[in-house]
């Protein structure tokens, strides 16, 4: 990093001077070579600004209306904080909605993500078949969330699925209600969701493990520390920016989790969701579109908590 | 369609007297004591009470006018997504095509539910210059929100094939006519009449029997009623009958329009004879699509199921035409109430719209409106009904020799009930009725029948108070 | 580019073999093959049900070995029922050029924030990284509006059967249009590569930049001609991964596209569900034909697959 190309703003000198920046390098970019470098990142920040920061501004600023998505938006449409009014003390769907995202990031953070880092120690060794056992682990990664949801429909399904008529359920006519019943439906998509998150987590958990000094466990081992010390005092703490890494995939993909649940049943009895919310109150035959906003607004909200987490991890690791 | 202009064919034979509404000239069958209001109200609400009423002698006019085009293209956008309907509709189709000189139609085939859901969006976007609908309060949201495309010069040209029932059925708020009804059906108590002669069991009339009836199949191994509700909308349906039988129906209809409070003891009667039935209900019904409780009928695993006659496209599917054979049904069963001499029951009516935003209408509205004017006939209805028997048609000149004992059955029902609903669904607002509204609410109801529904009436009451002003 | 070394590595490890049989060892390969075969059941059985004619299920219920022997009827059906290769096609018209041109655009930015500093480097690849985090659902509706009102102008089709392909629009919108599907998955994906490739390209030496800069080459040239070649294995990683992520995706074309037709297979499985797959056995067959593609990616690209996943997550 001792020299560094700057390319000059317009306001800088003519093109092809030597110009020292701010490190001390020096650069030779011509006036054409700057333009094509603005026009390259251009375009795409563009794009990105114009599809995805504006709609998210415009999602903030349709919460203050009551909108019903016909027409255009107008003075009379803006009704103030009533939508966050009644999504907080009059719509009986919020609370359990959020409730149940918290409980799928409990889910996937104290049982999927720490059975995949298991996975992984213990894929690390050098045993033989890891490759295959790696493997198969990882498969369901590789499969749609549609998919996943419907090979685990044909699991639960009550009187065809798999594991009603394997304990005998079906025969004996004690149906467990699966997919249906609102206590337990969250907890089978979670196994479902969970099946594609332990391989995703093993993955990336597998590769930072293959970074990590051997020479550390062979002290740690000399040290006369058994494996799970090792693992925990000497390992787990070296790998601190993949741990960082997982803990924000597993909070994004708790945020994000929608199409299990809508392709069961479109996230109600037990399966609502902050984004199935979202979508059924302003994409539907309802409209709701200023309610809906405001929904999409607090899932923002806490979708800022683990992306600022991840950025300033960029920040540190840039500078 | 044979000879349908023969009166006596036309004439639905058990129709009876009727009488002249004063200041109107919509006629209804005896025996109903309707105030000027209620006409009004029926006549917004899409009643079918008038089906039989008027006369049917007229025959179709079918010149062609100038609102329609022969040749050229147009397109049509279908939640006709199941396979029965879905044939049924390509057969009319195809009709139409060599009927009015080849015109090409481009079918946009959606998924039933996606395509209710989406249809706000949908008619926003691009949307065929036709799509398939229904007719209350579910019309006349779209067409008040200027989506639909009014078609009283289609409407002039047809109207005489029509009862005043359906004219109503397709009026919009502002007095316009934006739909043409092509079929209804009712709601009733579908079994199997090999299962019933096989029980020795007998279509009840009263709650009593009836429950007596479900505790015997019970003892019997069947399932007494099949049920599902993971589509969520099933429900509705009993919760219609019942409120309709316990409370009546301006009652009903108050409730669904917001005149009525979800916090009303009535209501909480309905929850609570519901609750006296919910135990002979199909296990796991929560993870039951209305197919599969259909195929528990099919297979003479369950007795009984209350359901659209739509239901029968799953016997017809089937492949066994003794399966359609031995499907018969029931009216729901008087609970003791002053309302059940109303004989009310849900008895939606399908219909075809034109969409104002589709980005074609304006070169295609010829041919989309020759499309109407043909799905208004009795014989395209017909042909469509022959493919898919789960619906009736509604023109007068549909020939109704043709139908089977199970399609006469239930145009009978109808046509002797005197008051009609659409469906829960389609008479309330549609962002009340939707997954995470009435079919969240009516689903956690059913997780626990016996629990006290007062949280959950009120529950239902602020989610109604917050909705914006229509 | 230690983490593809370690990829690669980790398959060829023959040393355990050596050390002959230890309880230990036993009992954690008794654990895996248990798990693993936890893993596979779900897939197997959905294999299993798919291959059964539905006569034979009801008759037998779905707990039971096949009387009438297995046959890939239901696949039959379901493949020239429902047209299923259409909706192939619609994956690929959508997922083909969206992958390219992702990693197009992003190479472009990540290549002029790593290999130039100035003011903003930092906080452009911050606002791709932080777009691309952002739960889908958020940005939705307004999204939509933007999609019905944004003029696409129509340049005619390609016809394939009944279904049509268009030259960018067959509406003049972006709304229910491959090009709109192929436009926010690039937009969307662009965030995720440019993280990935410009922490790639930050291992990539600057001398050699700076050289051909001094040599008088322009930066088009040296971003084409010297840094795209030298990332090639990221690229190859970023395209398997991306093409996984596209032909994954339900939400975008189940909001953005209403017509039946054109949705991608993944959200076309979904429609054709009422439609087609009636039972529970033609639902098998009809989601291991979906599910069929990825896999064979990833068996034959299993290594750009991880690759391309932990290049995200262990560098930068």
């Amino acid at each position: 990093m001792a020299t560094s190309i700057t390319p000059a703003r317009e306001d800088s000198p003519e093109a092809g001077e030597l110009v020292p920046t701010r490190r001390g390098g020096y650069h030779v970019l011509t006036r054409y070579d700057r333009r094509v470098l603005m026009v390259m990142v251009g375009i795409p920040l563009l794009l990105d600004v114009l599809l995805i920061w504006w709609p998210t501004v415009s999602s903030i600023l349709l919460s203050f209306t009551n909108w019903d998505g016909v027409g255009s938006v107008t003075a009379q449409n803006f009704i103030g904080l009533k939508n966050y009014q009644f999504m907080f003390s009059g719509y009986t769907l919020f609370w359990p909605a959020f409730l149940h995202n918290i409980i799928w990031l409990a889910w996937l953070a104290l049982i999927a993500t720490p059975v995949g880092i298991f996975f992984a120690v213990l894929l690390d060794r050098d045993i033989r078949g890891t490759g295959f056992y790696q493997s198969v682990f990882f498969l369901p990664v590789v499969l749609s969330l549609v998919v996943v949801g419907f090979i685990w429909e044909l699991q639960f399904s009550p009187t065809e699925g798999f594991i009603n008529n394997a304990f005998g359920l079906v025969k004996s006519g004690k149906l467990i209600d699966w997919l249906g019943n609102p206590r337990i439906n969250l907890y089978s998509i979670l196994i479902a969701a969970s099946w594609r998150h332990v391989g995703y987590v093993m993955v990336i958990y597998l590769a930072g493990l293959k970074s990590v000094d051997p020479m550390l466990r062979e002290a740690a081992k000399v040290d006369g520390a058994n494996e799970i010390q090792t693992f925990f005092r000497v390992v787990f703490p070296v790998m601190a920016p993949i741990n960082v890494v997982i803990a924000v995939i597993t909070t994004i993909e708790a945020l994000r989790a929608f199409d299990i649940a809508f392709i069961v049943n479109q996230g109600k009895n037990g399966l609502e969701l902050l984004s199935i919310l979202i979508t059924n109150n302003s994409i539907s035959e309802a409209s709701l579109v200023g309610f809906g906003s405001a929904i999409a607004v607090i899932l923002l909200v806490i979708s800022l908590g683990p992306i600022i987490v991840f950025l300033s991890r960029v920040m540190r690791t840039a500078s | 369609m044979g000879d349908s202009r023969d009166p006596s064919r036309i004439r639905v034979p058990f129709s009876g007297q009727k009488i002249q509404i004063p200041g109107t000239d919509i006629e209804l069958p005896m025996g109903l004591d309707l105030s000027r209001r209620d006409v009004l109200k029926i006549a917004g609400y899409g009643s079918l009470a008038a089906f039989i009423a008027a006369c049917g002698g007229t025959g179709t006019t079918t010149t062609t006018t100038s609102v329609t085009a022969k040749g050229g293209s147009m397109s049509l956008g279908s939640y006709l997504s199941d396979a029965v309907p879905k044939k049924g509709l390509q057969d009319v189709v195809d009709a139409f095509t060599s009927a009015n000189g080849g015109t090409k139609v481009k079918v946009n085939t959606v998924d039933h539910g996606t395509f209710q859901n989406q249809i706000n969006s949908y008619l926003q976007g691009t949307p065929e210059d036709v799509f398939t609908w229904f007719s209350g309060h579910r019309m006349r949201f779209f067409a008040k929100k200027g989506l639909a495309q009014p078609i009283d010069d289609v409407w002039n040209d047809v109207k005489s094939n029509f009862t005043e029932g359906f004219a109503a059925s397709v009026k919009g708020d502002d007095s316009h006519v934006y739909a043409v009804p092509t079929s209804y059906y009712p709601w009733a108590i579908f079994y199997r009449k090999d299962v019933f002669a096989a029980g020795n069991y007998k279509v009840p009339t009263n709650w009593d029997d009836f429950k007596a009836l479900c505790e015997q199949m019970k003892k019997d191994n069947l399932t007494p009623i099949a049920f599902a509700d993971k589509d969520g909308w099933p429900a509705m349906g009993t919760f219609d009958i019942l409120n309709l039988r316990l409370n009546g129906y301006d009652f009903h209809v108050g409730l669904c329009g917001g005149q009525q409070k979800w916090t009303d003891p009535k209501v909480a009667n309905v929850f609570k004879k519901w609750a006296e039935i919910t135990p002979y209900y199909s296990p796991a019904f929560a993870g039951l699509t209305w197919q599969e409780a259909a195929q528990q009928l099919l297979h003479k695993k369950a007795g009984m199921y209350l359901l659209g006659l739509f239901v029968s496209e799953q016997f017809v599917a089937s492949g066994n035409p003794d399966d359609l054979a031995q499907l018969d049904f029931f009216p729901f069963p008087d609970v003791g109430s002053q309302y059940d001499a109303e004989k009310a029951l849900d008895a939606p009516i399908d219909v075809y719209m034109l969409a104002k935003k589709s980005p074609t209408l304006g070169s295609d509205s010829g041919q989309a409106k020759a499309f109407l004017e043909y799905m208004s006939k009795g014989s395209s209805q017909i042909t469509y009904w022959k493919a898919s028997p789960g619906a009736i048609p509604t023109a007068n000149d549909a020939d109704p020799s043709q139908y089977p004992a199970l399609t006469k059955k239930a145009a009978q029902i109808v046509s002797s009930a005197k008051r009609i609903t659409q469906f829960f669904d389609r008479d309330s607002r549609p962002d009340f009725s939707g997954p995470n509204s009435m079919q969240g609410f009516l689903l956690k109801y059913l997780s626990n029948p016996k629990q006290d529904t007062g949280t959950l009436q009120g529950q239902m009451q602020s989610f109604w108070d917050a909705l914006p002003p229509e | 580019m230690s983490v593809i070394a370690a990829a690669t590595r980790r398959t060829a490890l023959p040393t355990a073999a050596a050390r002959g049989i230890r309880p230990g060892r036993v009992a954690l390969h008794g654990f895996l093959i248990a798990m693993t075969a936890v893993w596979l059941f779900p897939l197997f059985w959905a294999i299993y049900s798919s291959l059964r004619p539905i006569s034979d299920t009801i008759q037998h219920g779905y707990l039971s070995w096949p009387s009438g022997g297995l046959s890939l009827a239901n696949y039959q059906t379901v493949w020239m029922q429902a047209d299923l290769p259409y909706y192939y096609l619609n994956t690929l018209v959508i997922a083909v050029p969206a992958v390219i041109l992702t990693l197009l655009l992003a190479s472009m930015v990540a290549f002029a924030c790593t290999q130039f500093s100035w003011r903003f480097n930092l906080t452009t690849l911050m606002i791709f990284t932080a777009g691309n985090l952002l739960p889908p659902q958020v940005i939705i509706v307004p999204l939509y509006r933007i999609y019905l009102s944004t003029p696409i102008p129509m340049l005619g089709s390609i016809d394939i059967g009944k279904f049509s392909f268009p030259l960018f629009s067959s509406n003049g919108l972006l709304y229910d249009q491959y090009i709109g599907i192929m436009l926010i998955h690039i937009v969307f994906q662009t965030g995720f590569a440019t993280f990935v490739l410009s922490n790639y390209m930050k291992t990539i030496s600057k001398e050699i930049t700076e050289s051909a800069i001094v040599d008088g080459a322009h930066v088009l040239r040296i971003w084409w001609s010297i840094v795209l070649p030298l990332c090639r294995p990221a690229l190859a990683a970023m395209a398997t991964l991306l093409f996984t992520f596209i032909y994954n995706d339900f939400f975008w074309a189940l909001i953005l596209i209403s017509t039946g037709d054109k949705r991608p297979i993944t959200s076309a499985l979904n429609n054709l569900q009422g439609e087609f797959f009636v039972n529970n056995n033609l639902i098998a067959a009809g989601a291991m034909l979906v599910a069929i593609p990825p896999i064979l990616v990833y068996i034959f690209l299993q290594k750009q697959f991880i690759a391309g996943l932990t290049l995200g997550s262990t560098k930068g």
